[in-house]
């Protein structure tokens, strides 16, 4: 599945413009503590979080995830957005709760990441 | 001149902080065990010091303004202010940023404000140990303007450290130090190593309180010789990440 599919899918808002709309999303995940998901994260990963510093921009870079995805109304400022749009990487957000992303997630098809 | 120091201990104004970490007793124990400045810094709350600043005095103990805000990211990060008056300022400003959830003492302990006698005068409704609804940017950007230091605590423990939650020291973020927990390893990787790095007890209970183990070089016992000596970015004498030669420094 595209970024594309799953943002029309779960009615999420884009923070990225274009950017990283076509990317292939190869599994799901969803966690809050960075340093985790430094540690499991791999490639075209679409990540469910509430965070929302900086950091998760370099987090999702580093494992050339295909999009971030911020649930329960939580606000990412612009400028983290832009950078994550730099990277190439799609920043979607919604009103939606983080489980019921997941569950449409999973539902359209995309697993878990594989250990 | 080297100076004894523990610069991170809780009150009972800190739902769990110990209900014998009264000022009388945090301020008598820090000087039966010869230290020469120590830092109360209880969650979200500056509240306690005033009580606690008149107790160190009479005492003749070193008081270093404290408190410990626990930020949106649920990092826990501590800031240090040059008096009292700067802290309970500060306070007041991040108090309509913490949540209205009612602290339940049953769980969470009580949060008891004690005066200089250590007798009970108010209790904070609020749970102070929720999160605030500011990032740590934010927070650490109000610090500053507030005259504060800001210092990441425990950034190498599981909970609530900075590491844990956001992964590495988010560069661009105007910290003074980092306070690292003693015995816990410490990555190579993403940790700044210019920042001057601090070892406190993190103290919820008397007998967690440090003994003369970290020793900071510093023109006088008190909040302006750590400022001076966070600006001159002077590391402590013999503190260690190493636990075992703290340990054994305690033997």
């Amino acid at each position: 599945m595209k970024v594309k599919e799953l943002q029309e899918k779960i009615g999420a808002a884009v923070l990225t413009g274009d950017v990283g709309l076509e990317n292939e999303i190869e599994s799901g995940y969803c966690c809050d503590l960075l340093s985790w998901v430094m540690a499991h994260g791999s490639a075209g990963m679409a990540w469910v979080t509430v965070q929302t510093h900086m950091n998760v921009i370099a987090v999702a870079t580093l494992h050339e995830m295909s999009c971030v995805i911020i649930p329960e109304g939580a606000q990412m400022d612009q400028e983290i957005a832009n950078k994550a749009a730099e990277e190439g990487i799609a920043v979607l957000c919604t009103d939606k709760p983080a489980y019921e992303i997941c569950g449409l997630m999973y539902a359209g098809g995309i697993k878990a990441g594989e250990e | 001149m080297k100076y004894a120091v523990d610069l991170h201990i809780h009150s009972c104004l800190s739902p769990c902080g110990d209900e014998l970490m009264t000022p009388n007793n945090i301020v008598n124990m820090a000087y039966i065990k010869g230290l020469d400045m120590i830092a109360v810094a209880d969650h979200n709350t500056a509240r306690h010091l005033p009580t606690i600043e008149k107790v160190a005095k009479a005492v003749g103990v070193g008081l270093l303004p404290a408190m410990e805000i626990t930020t949106m990211e649920e990092v826990h990060l501590l800031a240090y202010f040059r008096t009292v008056e700067q802290a309970v300022r500060f306070s007041d400003v991040i108090y309509p940023h913490l949540p209205p959830i009612k602290n339940k003492p049953a769980i969470f302990g009580e949060q008891l404000e004690l005066d200089e006698d250590d007798e009970p005068v108010g209790s904070e409704e609020k749970l102070l140990i929720s999160a605030l609804d500011l990032s740590i940017d934010e927070i650490t950007a109000m610090i500053l303007e507030h005259g504060g230091l800001a210092v990441p605590a425990h950034i190498n423990r599981g909970s609530n450290g900075l590491l844990q939650a956001l992964g590495f020291v988010p560069p661009g973020c105007d910290f003074s130090a980092l306070e690292v927990s003693i015995g816990m390893p410490l990555p190579h990787k993403g940790i700044p190593k210019k920042l001057v790095q601090l070892h406190s007890s993190d103290a919820h209970y008397l007998e967690n309180m440090f003994e003369r183990v970290e020793f900071l070089e510093m023109d006088s016992p008190d909040a302006e010789g750590f400022f001076r000596m966070i600006e001159e970015g002077r590391w402590p004498v013999s503190g260690s990440t190493d636990a075992q030669s703290v340990n054994s420094r305690l033997d």
